[in-house]
């Protein structure tokens, strides 16, 4: 029933994509700590837009090139040089996730996502591949070691405390729904790291934009506020439509399994809260003295309840979705 | 002359749809939510709640008190959303009569100076003004757009796109409403009973009022009086298990009728299985779970037999240890005195796979391999004739505290061993049946809940992914015979993506760079 080599493979392959992502995370942190701190045209642009008006400021209307293009190849210092490698690394151990996952789903002949192991190694190489899409639109390269660390110790817990052997799925679980409902959720799960963790830069910049003496070294080291707000809006607002339409699956699927399609299981109920919360987000960023900082808060505390989610109400609570644990 | 209470009124209204108190509800709706994923829930699990406030002390009953074991249903819980589905109305009324509006409107007049635009090109082609306007005309399609003539003889163009975002947005919202009501009323006119079926194709449960139910739950305006009939009965049990245990497959071989059937008297089969339920007639069928019912059979002394294949529930649900007890009322005895000294219980647990440590029984798989039961039997008065309901899971407590019911032996059975009692009364273990744990659902709200919930995606899609997007053009004769297309936009909403789309724009409208 289980391909044991296959499945031997596949853990394998994972504990080369967690080594590959150490690596990656090295070599991001080199750059954040060495490079050159803030350029000088972010600089530049900083202060242009001290005091202009801001209804029709062109807040990045021009395409942000990464800084890192606009000088001659000899200026680039080697912690630069290390990034690229880093960012090299990380589409590599992407290859390997990917690889890991559709080798645990050939050996048990389902969706690799059937324990919590396993879904959590989906979720992480959802937010890797946002991150490396992000790279390519976005200034925002130097930030990887902060994005890879929670990443890191996501599929650190989940290789060694919540690994589970390769197994078919229990009857509960058989049914097209886990394809799509499971999918839709550890999309969205894996989308709402990047905003959670760009929010949190946010409130860091924002801090030292306010107060120069407030984190002096990390401040300059981190892109302009405007790009980690934008970077945190874009991704959230692809991610909420999926995470709603995950949370409807669930319920067409609850209805055939369960008998209702919503019981405010425990499950349910946090997944209903952090849909509130990035409900909130959303119109906190249309609404007047919420913009900012207390959208960047909201959007950590939605992260905060998906993170909840997972790790509290599979490991402690007792509730129909219990048997994502093991 | 004002009105007293008029303004007060007026800013209550708009202080409730403002954006600012709908965020703050949206918080207060996350919060009060909280407690349900924490503590236990009434709905979900009462004997927990009664553990929790019983160890938790004065703790407890505040909590029980202020509602926090019934979130959903609490005071509090409906004061919020009621608050939010006002100050949601609130809101979407003046932004559906300004989206009337809008989509009436024709798009704003082309600004004097379109460099002063966030985007803004200008291009001389060799066309005429008539060919620009043209081939600008062209080039916008899809855009709501209307060609305007200037004072000075220049023309222009004002095209604007996305109105969908704000549709996409009033179809969240209101789906959004319609989802609340459609709820309401399942909660209004749904029910659900629960009811344990033996697996022995002759059980018959009909749907046919709440009596037949081991459990009830009514909607508000349910009595259970006119519950649509249909009747089922359970044919076989079909179960596998992995050697780890883990379970592999259940399936109950139904036979139903519902509607003409019950005239006629047809069966229909159907295997239900955990996640395809039977859906007949309006109402739905679920497989919830199983156990065992160990079948015993007692000889009473004047040579007559009784045997009872009372359903035992699995304490365990890995192993599928259960507990139960059988009770036997003796035949042929009319005194009813004598008779209450006489009943019997056959009352321990039940290992579908047995495992003995010593004379201790516990369960080591599932399935049935080597069922064994580990009884008491007591004898006397069981309590069943004294008006008072007792679980048919245990024996009345009371009667064996006050020496009413005394244990006579203490045994463990193979299936066909048996216990001869002092008064030559026997007691055999016969074989084991299976029954299933159904539930019957109705609700005639959820069909609109599913289709309130596509909406619902489809607006958000809508709203969160279509930009709005404003172009102007502006075509004005150059003094060599060629002429001057000036282009000016302005993103409406999210900024950062219109700079590489205008610049496409612009070569479109204008004819490409020249």
């Amino acid at each position: 029933m289980v391909n044991e080599t296959l499945a031997q493979f596949g853990d394998w392959t994972y504990g080369a994509t967690v080594l590959v992502y150490v690596l990656a995370m090295a070599l991001a942190l080199l750059e954040q700590a060495f490079s050159r701190a803030e350029t000088k045209r972010v600089a530049a642009r900083k202060l242009a837009t001290v005091g202009a008006p801001s209804v029709n400021a062109p807040s990045g209307d021009e395409p942000l090139e990464p800084a890192i293009g606009l000088r001659p190849r000899d200026e680039r210092d080697k912690w630069e040089r290390y990034g690229r490698m880093g960012a090299a690394l990380m589409i590599l151990g992407a290859a390997l996730h990917f690889s890991s996952l559709v080798l645990r789903g050939l050996a048990v002949g389902r969706v690799p996502w059937g324990n919590m192991y396993e879904y959590m190694s989906a979720v992480c190489l959802v937010a890797v591949v946002t991150w490396v899409v992000l790279m390519r639109k976005f200034p925002v390269r130097r930030l990887s070691v902060f994005v890879m660390l929670p990443i890191v110790i996501l599929m650190f817990l989940g290789g060694t405390l919540l690994y589970s052997e390769a197994a078919p799925l229990q009857p509960a679980l058989r049914s097209y729904w886990i394809i799509i409902h499971v999918a839709a959720a550890i999309i969205a799960s894996g989308l709402f790291l990047v905003p959670g963790v760009a929010s949190i830069l946010y409130l860091i910049r924002n801090r030292y934009d306010q107060d120069q003496a407030k984190f002096v070294r990390l401040g300059t080291r981190l892109p302009a506020a405007d790009v980690l707000d934008r970077v945190a809006y874009r991704t959230t607002i692809i991610a909420f439509p999926i995470f709603t339409f995950g949370v409807i699956c669930g319920g067409i699927w609850a209805e055939a399994a369960w008998g209702r399609f919503w019981g405010w299981d425990p499950k349910e109920t946090v997944a209903f809260i952090a849909w509130v919360v990035y409900a909130a987000y959303l119109h906190s960023r249309a609404t007047a003295g919420w913009r900012g900082r207390r959208a960047a808060w909201i959007n950590i505390l939605g992260f905060s309840a998906t993170v909840f989610n997972l790790f509290f109400v599979n490991l402690v609570t007792v509730g129909l979705h219990s048997y994502a644990n093991g | 002359m004002t009105i007293p209470g008029i303004p007060f009124l007026r800013n209550t209204w708009r202080g409730l749809t403002s954006m600012r108190t709908a965020l703050i509800l949206l918080f207060l709706l996350a919060l009060a939510a909280l407690p349900g994923a924490l503590l236990p829930q009434r709905t979900l699990n009462a004997n927990k709640v009664a553990d929790y406030i019983a160890q938790h002390g004065w703790w407890g009953r505040l909590l029980d008190q202020l509602q926090f074991f019934n979130v959903y249903a609490s005071v509090w819980f409906a004061a919020i959303y009621m608050l939010l589905m006002i100050s949601l109305v609130g809101c979407l009324l003046p932004r559906t009569i300004e989206y009337a509006k809008a989509l009436r409107a024709k798009p704003v007049l082309t600004p004097r100076n379109l460099a002063r635009m966030p985007h803004h090109a200008q291009h001389t082609v060799d066309v005429t003004p008539d060919e620009a306007v043209e081939r600008a005309t062209k080039a916008l399609g899809g855009w709501r757009k209307i060609v305007r003539e200037e004072d000075d003889g220049a023309r222009t163009i004002s095209a604007e796109r996305g109105y969908l975002r704000e549709t996409g947005n009033l179809v969240f919202h209101f789906a959004m409403l319609g989802l609340i009501i459609a709820l309401a009323v399942g909660k209004l006119y749904g029910y659900e009973g629960q009811v344990i079926v033996k697996a022995d194709g002759k059980q018959e449960f009909c749907n046919s009022g709440v009596l037949g139910y081991d459990s009830f739950q009514p909607g508000l305006t349910v009595d259970g009086t006119d519950l649509t009939p249909f009747c089922v009965k359970v044919k076989s049990f079909d179960v596998n298990f992995l050697p780890t245990g883990q379970p592999d497959l259940f399936r109950a071989n139904l036979a139903y009728q519902s509607t003409e059937d019950l005239a006629t008297g047809a069966w229909q089969d159907y295997g239900l299985e955990v996640n395809s339920p039977l859906r007949t007639d309006g109402d739905r069928v679920y497989l919830l779970g199983h156990g065992y019912a160990p079948v015993f059979t007692v000889t009473f002394p004047n040579g007559e037999k009784r045997t009872m294949d009372t359903q035992w529930r699995p304490v365990n649900q890995v192993t599928f240890l259960s507990e139960g007890a059988t009770k036997f009322d003796p035949p042929g005895i009319t005194n009813t005195e004598e008779r209450r000294t006489k009943q019997i219980a056959v009352t321990g647990l039940f290992a579908p796979t047995a495992q003995l440590h010593g004379a201790l029984l516990n369960s080591s798989f599932p399935d049935l391999r080597k069922p064994m039961v580990a009884v008491d039997v007591l004898r006397g008065d069981l309590g069943i004739d004294n008006g008072r309901g007792q679980s048919i899971f245990t024996v009345d407590e009371s009667m064996v505290d006050s020496g009413r019911l005394k244990k006579v032996a203490r045994e463990n059975l193979a299936v066909g061993d048996q216990i001869t009692l002092d008064d030559k009364t026997v007691v055999r273990f016969d074989g084991v049946q299976r029954w299933v744990y159904l539930q019957v659902s109705h609700d005639p709200g959820q069909i609109w809940v599913l289709v309130f919930a596509i909406a619902i995606i489809l607006g958000i899609g809508a709203s969160l992914m279509i930009k709005r997007r404003r172009l102007w053009v502006r075509v004005v004769p150059a003094a060599d015979g060629r002429t001057v297309v000036e282009v000016g936009g302005l993103a409406r909403t999210d900024q950062a993506g219109y700079g590489e789309e205008f610049e496409r724009l612009s070569d479109a409208v204008s004819g490409g760079k020249n």
